[in-house]
Parts: C-alpha cells; structure tokens; sequence
C-alpha cells in the first residue's frame, strides 16, 4: 500500500513539474534571452538564484526555459520511439520468421554502434537543429523497448488461453483487443516513461557536442558547453546548477517509471 | 566452430550495412562540407571557381554513390581513404587516436568494474544497512547524471580549485612527443577516466548487489554454513567465484555505454581520442573519418558482445544468451 502511494505521488508530482516547467519554459523564452549588460557574471544572490552569465542573462530563467525544451523534445522522442517500438515488437513477434529475423537484425544494427556516434549521423544529417535531435533520439531507442514488446507479445500468443479463445471462434481482432493490448500495455507504459529520461540525457548530450540545438536557443547542453569557457575563470554557478536541474527531472522520471514498473510487474515488487 | 563462423559473417553484413547507414546519412545532409570546412568568413570571400576546385580536391562534388562506391573500392584494398577535416590517412587518424581511447576506456573499464563489485558484494551481504542504502542512492544518482556535466564539475574541481590535475588532452601542452613520461600521460588519464568510472559503477554495482544477495540466500551458503562456516568465510569461499564471472560479463557487454559516455568526456577534457575526432568529422561532414569511427566504434562493441556471449557459455552452460533487455 505504501508502495503503491509512494508511486502515485512520484508520478502526479513528475507529471505537474513536467507541465510548469514547460509552460514556464514557453513564457520566460523571451525573458531568457534578454540580456543585461550591467549585471554580468554575478555570483547566485537572491536577485539571480542562479546567477548570471557574461551577457547578464539570469541563470535561473535559461535553465527553465533550457529544461522547457528538453522536455518537449523528450516527449517526442519518446513517444515516437515507443510507438516504433509497439509497432516494431508486434509486427515481429506475429509476422512470421522472415519479418522476425529482419527486425532483429535492424535491431542489433542499431544497437552495434554507440548511440552518441548514431545520433551525431543522424543530426549531420537533418542539418542539425531541433529535428535533427528530436528525430535522432526518436529512432534510436527503440530497440530495447521493441524487445520487451516483442517478447511480451510472443509469450501471450503461446498462452494457453489465446488457444482456447481461438478454438471458440473468436476474432483476431477480439483476441488482440481483449487478451493482447491489456497483457502488453504495462510493460509499454513502464517503457515509454522510462525512455523519457533517456531521451533527455541524449537530447543534452548531443546539443553539448554542438550537434543539437542552435547556439541561439536556451538548452540545458548549450548552457553547459559555453560554461566551459567560464570554467578557468571559477565561474561554478554556470555549470553547477543547470546539471543539477537536469539531473533532478531526470532522477524524477526515472523514480516514476521505477515505480510504476513495481505495481504492474508483481515479479519485481519483491525488491 | 560453425556458431563462431556464422557470428563472424553476421558481422561482417552487420559493418557493411553501418558503413551503408553513415554514407546515406551523410548524403541527405543540407549541410555544405566546403562551406561547414573554411568556416562562414572565408566562404562568402571565396570565388565560385575556388569552392567548386575545394570541392572536386575533397571529392565532395561527386553524387554519394559515386563516393561510396570510390570508398569502398578502395576500402578493400587496405586504404581508409583521406580524412578531409585532418588532411591525413584516416586509418593514421584512427590508429593514433584508438589508442588514446583504448587507454581511456582500459582505465576506465578496470575502475569501474572492481569498484563496481566491491561495493555491490558490501551492500549485498550488508542488505538493509546504511552502507547498503548508500550505495544504492550512489547508484540511482549516478545513473541519471549527465556524463559531461559530472566531467565539467571534475575539472572545475580537481583542475581549476585544488590544481591537481592538468585541465585537458593526453599529454602536457608544447612538449615533443619524445619528451611525454609515462607519469605525464598518466596524470592526464586520470580525470577523464575517474569520471567515466563513476559513471560506470552504478550498474555493474547494482547488478553485483542482487546476484550477492540470491547467492547468500541460496541452499550452497545455508549449507556451508550449517557445516560450520561463518557467513563471510562462506561467502569467500563459495560466493565470490560466482558473482565476479557473470560481473565481468556484465563489464564486457556495457562497452557501448562506455565508448558513449567517452565520446562525451573527451569532449571535455579536450582529449585527443576517436570520440573527439567523431565530434569534429561530423562538423565538418567528413564521411570517410566518421565511416572510420562508426566501423571501429561497431568493432567495439561486437567484440565486447562477442567475449561477453562467450564467457556466458563458458560460466554457465545452463544460460544461452542473457534475458533484461531494458
């Protein structure tokens, strides 16, 4: 009971945070970028929580407004990989040998070369930017989620009750609505909030390494790559506390989706 | 034999089909290799007959399947053909810098891998116990942080504040080749690998500390222990040899994350590896260094995957292949 409380509060409060931030992220953009050449490089005070960097922007506002965008892209990303993934395990798992062995093989393509090298590829290739990043996370986490689906979907139409719904007659599509989608569904939800902190850490990552977002626009990477110039200069604020927003909303979706993984799947609520 | 002779050929398509994905990926691009490789200033000053001669002498004129076929003519000759971005043979480029990484990633590998299963074997046996309890927020902590930014707070801390260790690449600034003591070179591997190995503890830690905590509850401890051994002596005794094997497969199967998160490091520490060169070849749309890259990045990773398989098989004859894909 208290497990399954617990959970419920992680989650509302990760799903309220992620829709402030977000909305904070749409109205403090402007702000964010506003600079204020008299009040540069400032130590945090209670006027900048966070500090201000060599153009007098307040830390505090470009991190939100960084963090607005990260989620959005990690909601892309991860909706759309899930999605690649729903449809990947399906497809693999009752299309027969030939389209098994195919996704298989694509699988282990993608999983045969780091992430960071594939999503360099992929954003050079959509000319970097917002898409090159949303579309890079997007199509390469699928894979392990495509696993867990297929694997799913592959034990529920061995089962013995499949068989039986079968013999009495009934639809594929009735089978798939009422035997399929409720066995498969937890798995998926647990997967798709679990690749949500992922797809942020690599959105970051890539935009760090000057793959991603213009320099123009608030990111939590862009911040933290023009920190490095400061660092010499022991401007710590400029690096510490946007990593420490980061890895705050990231730990909070990873303890949601931890969670939620603990109520569906009784096997492991035994940690 | 024949399992081996199939996996090798399965990885052979597995590399010709990467170095398929890196051309197409690099063809689509609406980026200019010439414009991205003189830099904004130096293009708009440059005449039409001078780009169009830049671009003819890197080849970038050509269509990309007239490139790729060029490439890969010449790839099974033995020639990597020439990185544009360091007007040097790629195979050079890449041999220098797989050893830089090679030694990052060695230190790295180690690091992680003992710490890893010493502090996941005191949390298993102390289940329950603050020590346990510290190690698994460690863990949870670690695995949402950001590589680099955990790297930029190493050398803000380790660099710039307390001056212990150099502020980036392989070896000190001005110094000739011939000059670099091994102490240098050490000094400026530390960092960069300390951070990956932080990084890397968590999950091979966390692995340690359930697989520790199923032996000690298995009949083999409870027996010996009924036979007269303390806990720990069990432990010693029947435990490790158990848990450090299938740690160390563990190990060898996250060398992708490993090479990932040294991308990212070497990113900060300036330090001259494969995933810096990645970095600058995919700025500057450098198709034969970054085919380079992705072939020897892919060698990684089977390889490890490769041992990996193997030493399962080896370990454990009852396990074919390893289950949690998430």
């Amino acid at each position: 009971m208290a497990n399954r409380k617990k959970t419920l509060v992680v989650c509302v409060s990760a799903a309220v945070l992620l829709v402030l931030v977000t909305l904070a992220g749409l109205f403090l953009t402007p702000m964010a970028m506003e600079s204020n050449l008299a009040a540069k490089n400032q130590v945090p005070s209670l006027m900048h929580l966070f500090g201000t960097d060599n153009l007098g922007r307040d830390m505090l506002l470009r991190t939100l407004a960084g963090l607005s965008t990260s989620i959005g892209i990690g909601i892309v990303a991860a909706g759309v990989s899930s999605l690649i993934a729903l449809i990947l395990g399906t497809a693999a798992a009752l299309g027969g040998k030939k389209v098994d062995a195919c996704i298989t093989w694509m699988i282990d393509l993608v999983m045969g070369v780091p992430h960071i090298v594939l999503l360099i590829l992929i954003s050079y290739a959509l000319g970097k930017g917002f898409w090159g990043v949303a579309v890079g996370v997007a199509v390469t986490h699928w894979p392990s989620l495509t696993r867990v689906v297929r694997a799913e979907v592959l034990q529920v139409k061995n089962s013995s009750y499949v068989a039986v719904a079968r013999k009495m007659g009934r639809s594929p599509f009735y089978i798939a609505v009422h035997h399929m989608i409720p066995a498969v569904l937890p798995q998926f939800v647990v997967g798709l909030i679990l690749l949500f902190p992922h797809a942020i850490l690599h959105e970051a990552a890539v935009t760090f390494l000057g793959f991603g977002l213009p320099p123009e626009q608030p990111a939590i990477g862009i911040i933290l790559s023009e920190s490095m110039n400061y660092l010499s200069l022991g401007m710590w604020w400029l690096a510490v506390f946007p990593g420490l927003a980061l890895l705050g909303v990231v730990m909070l979706f990873d303890l949601a989706g931890q969670g939620v993984r603990k109520l569906v799947d009784p096997a492991r609520a035994q940690e | 034999m024949s399992a081996i002779l199939r996996n090798l050929i399965k990885f052979v398509v597995l590399l010709w089909a990467v170095s398929v994905v890196v051309f197409l990926l690099v063809g689509m691009s609406p980026i200019d290799p010439v414009q991205a490789n003189v830099g904004q200033a130096a293009y708009i000053n440059m005449s039409a007959e001078k780009r169009a001669q830049l671009a003819s002498y890197w080849g970038t004129d050509l269509s990309i399947f007239e490139r790729y076929v060029n490439w890969f003519a010449a790839l099974i000759q033995g020639d990597w053909g020439m990185s544009l971005r360091y007007n040097a043979p790629v195979a050079q480029v890449l041999a220098t810098r797989s050893l830089n990484t090679l030694a990052l990633m060695l230190v790295a590998w180690l690091l992680s891998g003992v710490i890893g299963v010493v502090l996941g074997v005191v949390a298993g046996l102390k289940r329950g116990s603050w020590a346990d309890k510290a190690v698994r927020g460690y863990c949870f902590v670690l695995a949402s942080t950001p590589t680099f930014w955990l790297g930029l707070l190493m050398l803000m801390v380790f660099s710039v504040w307390l001056g212990w260790a150099p502020l980036g690449f392989s070896v000190p600034i001005g110094k000739s080749a011939a000059d670099v003591t091994l102490l240098d070179a050490i000094s400026h591997v530390i960092l960069p690998a300390l951070t990956l190995s932080i990084v890397g503890v968590a999950n091979i830690a966390l692995h340690t500390r359930e697989k520790t905590i199923d032996i000690m509850e298995s009949d083999y401890i409870r027996f010996a222990q009924a036979r007269g051994m303390s806990r720990m002596q069990a432990a010693r005794a029947h435990g490790l040899r158990n848990l450090v094997l299938p740690a160390i497969t563990l190990q060898f199967a996250s060398l992708s994350e490993i090479f990932g998160g040294s991308v990212l490091v070497e990113q900060v520490f300036s330090y001259p590896g494969l995933g810096q060169a990645a970095v600058t070849a995919g700025i500057g749309g450098d198709v034969a260094l970054l085919a380079g890259v992705a072939l020897v990045s892919a060698v990684f990773v089977f390889g490890g995957n490769l041992i990996a398989n193997v030493l399962y098989r080896v370990i454990d004859p009852r396990i074919k292949r390893g289950g949690d894909a998430l």
